[in-house]
């Protein structure tokens, strides 16, 4: 175990899972190859990756609902099965289902009367958490009537209820129209400055950009990356976009390392931003007409394009 | 086990929200209120008809309702994956889950089987003019028509943990009618040899015995139901659903759940 | 697997095996507190007719199961020596109602339920009806006429009867040629000894029951006992006759040349000679003696076979 001051929020050592599939269970089939991560208490962390790349699996792993085939992992420092530790968590399953004969309330009141909230406080824990997603008009009414993304809704609500310090996302967004990505976003992040801790996973890389303090990178079963998102955007900057109309200058401007994309009369390339003088003089030159000036950063979707296409040879990308 | 009786009374409340159950019930009551009608037909049977097809029904039609209420149990949950977050994010050990809902599960049974004596005694008082204690043997037959409930869907229970909904009613329906001559089995057994022998017998064994748990023949006809074999019943139902709930928990435990 | 995982898995096994002892342990218990309830509940069935319509069609099925029921109820209680077959009828006729061309099941009633307890139910009209019930839902089987037979002339006394039953039977294509001689001796000789152990002799190579054959050899070694205690009899009269005294052991008339060997019954046991008359040392091993029996008791058949010429209807 990596010495630390605090405990971690969740920590996996070469956590694995291999199904056996095939008529006679012969065949194995790789869905989680050995997995280190290591999650911080108060952080937001994005799990991304494309679907079917394992994401899924590692939280049904972390979950246990399923058992892995090799490695542990611990969450707030216990077991998996600990009661202690479920106690102190919450988790939004991907397109979430739940029992369709109950009312919002009853449902919510279902699961905190299980999590162990009592009496007066898990009334108002209820009211506070209904309202808090938009839901207190419909608490009354059966399940099986919701839409999807109030069903979403419901299924935030049910992982807050109990106020737990660690929250698992899988695709929070999803269903939700964009009024209501925006209130998801908006609801996680104040959820981290209350403190809580945040593990989500998502394969809509913009939320993860604008929410996540780290991310890992997922790709066929494998780690592909992990890192902080301030590193990576900070990281492939230095270039410069240029945008003019006057297709005679882009000789000049590719001979300085541009690629030059026209359309119309209008053409935009990439420079490193050394070239910037350079190439405003040999826009002059040619009497372009200089439109935009702009600064180019790394986006996540860079990262995640650049790891995916990588192959670290079965070797554990650490961060 | 605050957290069992929370998952019983949410189960209870899911099958008392089940429009099927309802049916079900319904289509019983009719059945007594037809036997009526047969008494009817026949001088001094009245009674005899009565209690007898409306025992049959009972024990019938509960029979029905408990295999279709138990194998849904856990198929349901993870077909539909509510089980989710029930599992995951709550201090909620499996093995509570099961016994929650084989708990929940019972108490339906026991609201059902008490609904429908209701009709049934009200029949008796219609056709007699009043109880006598001759009626006793029926409130035995029906308490032993329970324990016939909670025996199949222990079963039924026991099957959805590994099995589909329709392989579960098929093999939970077999056992009932398999069970229903448990004794003749066991009568076989005695007559055959080698290995015949020894197959038969442990399948006498094996198989729920719902002989036992039949008194409707007596109950009509007004003879006593010892209260040795009433006591016996229930501790052999007591310790059969026992099986069944350890090897669902068993099973249950090292599942991985889609 | 962590520990909480182990441990609700081992103390679930250990459960599950606790409870599939105990289970067993009760089924034991239930099944000796209620022996024979099905069967009881024959008493309360309305018909035979009616189980039939309640069997939704599975007939072949309820009559095997009924069968076993049968044969286990005669089985268990012949065993405990009782004296009473009430449910014997109620589930031969249901048996037979379920499936009428279950022959096996005409033959087993015709002699267990005609012969006198302990050995059945001694009810011969019962058992008449049954082989005659037998006879009209199948007209080819011969066989049934032999039991009709038998029930005619050795329960109900009417040898006349029990020769035209032979007759009627010999006619009938594949029956085997006993059944013409034996209409003719029942004609003739209905009375004697041999009639009677030819009759059990051919029953007895023409079942494969086990049952059926049990009794016919039961029934000859009778016949073979009740033949060897007459002729003994006689000698120990022509003794006395010539001695004036009776003989007081065999040991006596071995001396004097009456008899070649000590008597043994046909079950292996010296006859013993008391107070001048021939008795058999083990009655119990020989059942349907009717003579050499200890005074005082009686036998379990009706007396003896009626003389030539003789008919008693009842």
């Amino acid at each position: 175990m990596t010495p630390s001051s605090a405990i971690a929020a969740i920590e996996t050592f070469a956590l694995e899972k291999t199904y056996r599939v095939g008529f006679w269970h012969s065949k194995k089939k790789l869905a989680l190859k050995p997995l280190t991560i290591r999650v911080e208490e108060g952080e937001v962390f994005g799990f991304l990756g494309p679907n079917g790349a394992g994401k899924t699996t590692t939280l049904r792993l972390l979950m246990g609902l399923v058992y892995p085939t090799g490695g542990r992992a611990r969450i707030l420092g216990r077991e998996l099965d600990d009661p202690e530790m479920k106690r102190q968590i919450g988790f939004l399953p991907e397109q979430p289902y739940f029992y369709d004969h109950l009312t919002a309330r009853e449902l919510l009141d279902y699961y905190a009367r299980l999590s162990g909230v009592v009496g007066r406080e898990r009334k108002k824990r209820i009211e506070e958490v209904l309202a808090r997603v938009g839901l207190s008009d419909s608490a009354g009414t059966q399940l099986r009537k919701f839409s999807k993304g109030m069903l979403q809704r419901v299924g935030i609500a049910q992982a807050m209820v109990h106020d737990p310090k660690l929250l698992f996302l899988d695709e929070p967004m999803s269903g939700l129209d964009p009024i209501g990505r925006r209130e998801v976003r908006d609801l996680i992040e104040e959820l981290n400055v209350a403190g809580k801790t945040i593990f989500f996973s998502t394969h809509i890389l913009s939320d993860a950009e604008s929410l996540c303090d780290r991310v890992a990178v997922l790709n066929r079963g494998e780690l592909r990356g992990m890192s902080a998102v301030a590193d990576i955007v900070r990281e492939i900057g230095g270039s410069v976009e240029l945008m003019w109309s006057g297709a005679s200058a882009i000789p000049a401007i590719s001979a300085l390392g541009g690629q030059c994309h026209a359309t119309a009369d209008v053409v935009r390339a990439v420079l490193p931003e050394r070239q910037l003088d350079s190439a405003i003089d040999a826009l002059r030159k040619t009497n372009a007409h200089l439109i935009q000036v702009v600064p180019v950063r790394a986006t996540l979707e860079d990262y995640f394009l650049a790891k995916l296409a990588e192959r670290p040879e079965g070797v554990e990308v650490r961060a | 086990m605050r957290r069992i009786m929370v998952i019983a009374t949410n189960t209870f409340r899911e099958a008392v929200r089940d429009r099927v159950l309802y049916n079900l019930v319904v289509f019983a009551v009719v059945m007594i209120g037809a036997s009526l009608l047969v008494g009817r037909a026949s001088i001094g049977i009245e009674r005899l008809a009565l209690v007898n097809l409306g025992l049959t029904s009972i024990s019938l039609f509960g029979i029905l309702i408990s295999i279709f209420l138990g194998i849904g149990l856990v198929y349901k949950e993870m077909d539909k994956r509510t089980l989710y977050t029930v599992l995951a994010a709550r201090p909620v050990r499996r093995w509570e889950f099961i016994t929650g809902k084989w708990a929940g599960l019972v108490m339906t049974l026991v609201v059902n089987a008490a609904m429908m004596s209701v009709a049934l005694f009200a029949g008796l008082l219609y056709v007699s003019g009043k109880l006598t204690s001759a009626d006793w043997g029926v409130v035995a037959a029906i308490y032993l028509i329970l324990l016939q409930y909670v025996l199949m869907t222990s079963l039924a229970l026991l099957f959805s943990t590994f099995s589909t909904p329709l392989m579960s009613s098929l093999f939970a329906f077999s056992l009932f009618v398999i069970g229903s001559y448990a004794g003749d089995l066991r009568r076989f057994a005695n007559l055959a040899s080698g290995f015949t022998r020894v197959v038969a017998y442990g399948m006498s064994y094996a198989v729920p015995n719902f002989a036992a748990l039949n008194m409707i023949l007596p109950a009509a006809h007004a003879v006593p139901i010892s209260t040795k074999l009433v006591l016996l019943d229930s501790v052999y139902v007591f310790v059969y659903a026992g099986v069944c709930l350890s090897a669902s928990i068993l099973i249950f435990e090292r599942r991985n759940l889609k | 697997m962590t520990g909480n995982s182990k441990r609700v898995v081992s103390i679930s096994l250990a459960l599950l095996l606790l409870c599939m002892g105990a289970s067993v342990e009760m089924s034991r218990k239930l099944e000796a507190e209620r022996s024979g309830a099905e069967l009881q509940d024959v008493m309360y069935l309305p018909s035979a007719r009616s189980v039939k319509a309640l069997s939704l069609g599975y007939n072949g099925l309820l009559a095997d199961l009924y069968w076993t029921r049968v044969v286990q109820y005669f089985g268990s209680h012949h065993h405990a020596h009782t004296t009473q077959y009430k449910l014997l009828a109620p589930l031969l006729d249901i048996t037979t109602e379920l499936d009428p061309q279950l022959i096996t099941a005409y033959e087993f009633g015709s002699i267990f339920l005609a012969q006198a307890p302990p050995e059945g139910a001694g009810d011969p009209r019962a058992a008449a009806k049954l082989v005659e019930k037998g006879i009209e839902r199948n007209p080819t089987a011969w066989r049934l006429y032999y039991h009709l037979g038998y029930i005619q002339w050795m329960e109900l006394h009417d040898s006349k009867l029990a020769s035209e039953s032979f007759q009627k039977g010999s006619e009938i294509p594949g029956a085997l040629p006993w059944m013409k001689v034996m209409a003719a001796a029942l004609a003739q000789h209905a009375g004697e000894y041999r009639t009677a152990t030819y009759l059990w002799a051919n029953i007895l190579n023409s079942t494969t029951d086990k049952y059926i054959r049990d009794n016919a050899e039961k029934r000859l070694r009778a016949l073979k006992c009740d033949e060897e205690v007459r002729l003994l009899q006689e000698y120990i009269t022509k003794f006395t006759d010539a001695t004036g005294h009776p003989p007081t052991s065999w040991d006596e008339m071995l001396a004097t040349g009456w008899i070649k060997r000590v008597p043994v019954d046909p079950v292996g046991k010296a006859f013993k000679l008391m107070n001048g008359r021939v008795q058999v040392a083990d009655p119990e091993k020989l059942p349907f003696i009717t003579r050499g029996l200890p005074p005082g008791k009686e036998s379990n058949v009706l007396p003896k076979l009626p003389k030539q010429g003789e008919t008693r209807s009842e």
